[in-house]
């Protein structure tokens, strides 16, 4: 046998087929043996009794524009809670006529956030971008220029909030977090202390405790006639208390980089700073990935708890329309909604981190 | 032995001492290299031998004794380690090529950032010297999709594109298969005909027999015997150097 002989010996050799059509992956799948019949079978009827009229509820006979007390004769779901007030629901006391500002804000900040997705689309165009777009969101909600009538921050409320506290507290606290754990590795024991003294005390309390804090204990601090606005001290806290679950996601990352990046990397010439720049931080952040996702995943949900401060975001006005007396009693459908919009938000990320990954991905 | 005259030394080494805690690992090595000479470094593993080259370009820090390289004293001068480091090009037994940036990203990422060579040349230079390894045409994929030879040559390459006047090899080709072990010796063969100073710690006997002006054997963290290639092999004076050949040799 000589090696082409060899080489095509089983050339026509097809994988073994293993499921054939629909019902042939019902059978292997689900009915493969008596255990797994059962089971198939208890499961299927345990979604009949709750799926089933949890959507004849919500759809079937859920009312989409009655008013409070036509919902209230009727057993289905009352989502005009919702719809009636979703203007105060997503933009709070932002002045009536204005809304089309945080509008137009938003629409802009999503459209940005969609284009940033694609791995493709990272380049100084899209720094600039965001550069130009952030002035332009912070015209939008303040207002006083360009004929814009200025709007107080007190008056930021609703969606415009929770995704300003969001999307700049994440931002701000993740380069802020690496600092940190690179800080926590470094060499100049001043620096080691005080990252690991940061880190600890920072994860030590509760987030409910530090935004306390940067509410009511911090002003007293302040100098007299000195006045941080609230939104701002609630983003601090956010920031600094993400910035210390991150800089330990980061810290993993680095630990897992081989000895031989850094010394091929410092063989070349490569300072500290270019090291870290150009070798290490991008494999060791691109490791950590699905966890930093997860941390950032529940810094956006934590910033619901904002309402303790007397800050309106969406869970707040949305709360407080079951305050009215119209619609008091359909807090179900109320925090389905927003259960919806969070998850719409926090799916949107871990989508995006997959994206990343996979676009990272290098290796065959 | 054309090469070792009166010019001074390009490395000099002299009384070198280094300690891990309380293992001294290096124990008085004196080491003069003339411009365009190749060494070979060998002894039994632990002896030291990696250490002693890692020293060169300050991946170990001593505690006593000196190295000057170029003219230019090691010490705890970062700026001295950096211009070091910069004329010394370093391959690593486990190649140890960035695996986030693709062949040609490798080898420029150097000249860019140290060099500050405008982007377009390095690329250029990057791509004489990918030719010189003969593997030009990876130029633009990742090291995980090369084998170990390939692998290994993209390291040599990285190094040459800094220009650099000294290359240290430490085991080079004992990570690899034995079929891709040839392929890398003939481009450090290559290198060698060029001219280019060379330190290798290397068990390639037959390398050293044909390209090496001097040998040297470890052990104990010692320069224990130091000789041209045919004295070396033919006529090893120390009983700790027959054992060793005859241990490597058969
Ligand atoms: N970073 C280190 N810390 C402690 N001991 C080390 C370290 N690196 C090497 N050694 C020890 O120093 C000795 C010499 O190591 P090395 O120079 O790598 O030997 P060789 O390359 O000749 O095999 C070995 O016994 C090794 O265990
Ligand atoms: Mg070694």
């Amino acid at each position: 046998m000589d090696a082409a002989d060899l080489k095509n010996r089983f050339a026509d050799m097809k994988p073994p087929r293993t499921r054939v059509g629909v019902l042939g992956w019902i059978r292997t799948n689900l009915f493969g043996g008596w255990l797994s019949s059962i089971l198939t079978l208890l499961i299927l009827f345990v979604l009949y009794k709750t799926a089933v009229p949890f959507l004849k509820w919500a759809l079937i006979d859920g009312l989409w524009t009655a008013t409070g007390a036509q919902c209230k004769e009727s057993p289905g779901a009352c989502w005009s809670i919702i719809v009636r007030n979703i203007r105060f629901i997503i933009f709070g006391f932002f002045p009536l006529d204005q809304h089309w500002r945080p509008l137009a804000a938003m629409l802009l900040l999503f459209g940005l956030l969609f284009v940033s997705q694609y791995r493709r689309f990272w380049n100084r165009r899209l720094a600039w971008a965001w550069g130009a777009g952030l002035v332009v969101m912070g015209v939008l909600l303040k207002g006083g220029i360009l004929g814009l009538p200025a709007v107080e921050t007190e008056k930021w409320s609703g969606l415009p909030l929770t995704l300003l506290l969001s999307v700049f507290g994440l931002t701000a606290a993740y380069p802020l977090g690496v600092l940190l754990a690179l800080g926590r590795q470094s060499n100049m024991p001043f620096i080691r202390i005080l990252s690991v003294l940061y880190i600890e005390l920072i994860r030590g309390v509760p987030l409910i405790s530090l935004l306390f804090m940067s509410s009511v204990m911090f002003p007293l601090f302040l100098p007299e006639g000195v006045v941080i606005n609230k939104i701002l001290r609630a983003q601090m806290a956010i920031i600094l208390f993400t910035a210390a679950y991150i800089a330990e996601v980061v810290r993993g990352g680095l630990q897992a980089m081989p000895r031989g990046q850094y010394e091929a990397a410092e063989a070349l010439g490569l300072n500290y700073y270019l090291t870290m720049r150009l070798v290490i931080l991008p494999q060791a952040l691109k490791i950590v990935i699905p966890p930093t996702v997860s941390i950032l995943i529940s810094a956006f949900k934590d910033t619901s708890l904002v309402v303790i401060i007397a800050l309106y975001d969406v869970l707040k006005t949305t709360q407080a329309r079951l305050a009215d007396p119209e619609w008091m009693g359909f807090s179900s459908e109320a925090y389905i909604f927003l259960a919806v919009l969070y998850f719409l938000g926090c799916f949107s990320m871990s989508h995006f981190s997959r994206r990343l990954e996979r676009d990272l991905t290098h290796e065959h | 032995m054309d090469q070792t005259g009166d010019t001074a030394p390009i490395i000099r080494i002299q009384g070198l001492h280094k300690w891990f805690g309380d293992f001294h690992v290096l124990q008085g090595i004196d080491l003069d290299v003339t411009k365009g000479e190749r060494i070979v470094i060998c002894g039994p593993s632990g002896s030291g031998k990696s250490t002693l080259i890692r020293c060169i370009n300050r991946l170990e820090d001593h505690q006593k004794g000196s190295i000057v390289v170029d003219g230019i004293e090691l010490t705890t001068d970062i700026k001295n380690i950096e211009a070091v480091r910069a004329e010394v090009g370093m391959v690593f037994q486990h190649f140890n090529l960035f695996p986030h940036l693709t062949i040609l990203e490798n080898l420029a990422l150097g000249p860019i950032w140290v060099r500050k060579t405008p982007k377009k040349e390095a690329e250029e230079a990057a791509m004489y010297f990918l030719e010189k390894v003969h593997i030009a045409e990876q130029a633009y994929k990742y090291p995980g999709q090369l084998s170990g030879g390939q692998q290994q040559r993209v390291a040599i390459a990285r190094s040459l594109c800094m220009k650099p006047k000294v290359m240290l090899f430490d085991e080079p080709t004992s990570a690899l298969d034995p079929e891709m072990v040839k392929e890398v010796l003939e481009v450090m063969i290559q290198l060698a005909q060029e001219g280019i100073t060379m330190l290798v710690v290397t068990h390639e006997m037959g390398f050293a027999k044909s390209v090496a002006h001097r040998v040297l054997f470890m052990d104990f963290g010692q320069v224990v015997e130091q000789n041209t290639p045919v004295d070396f092999f033919d006529h090893p004076r120390h009983e700790r150097t027959k054992l060793f050949l005859s241990q490597i040799l058969h």
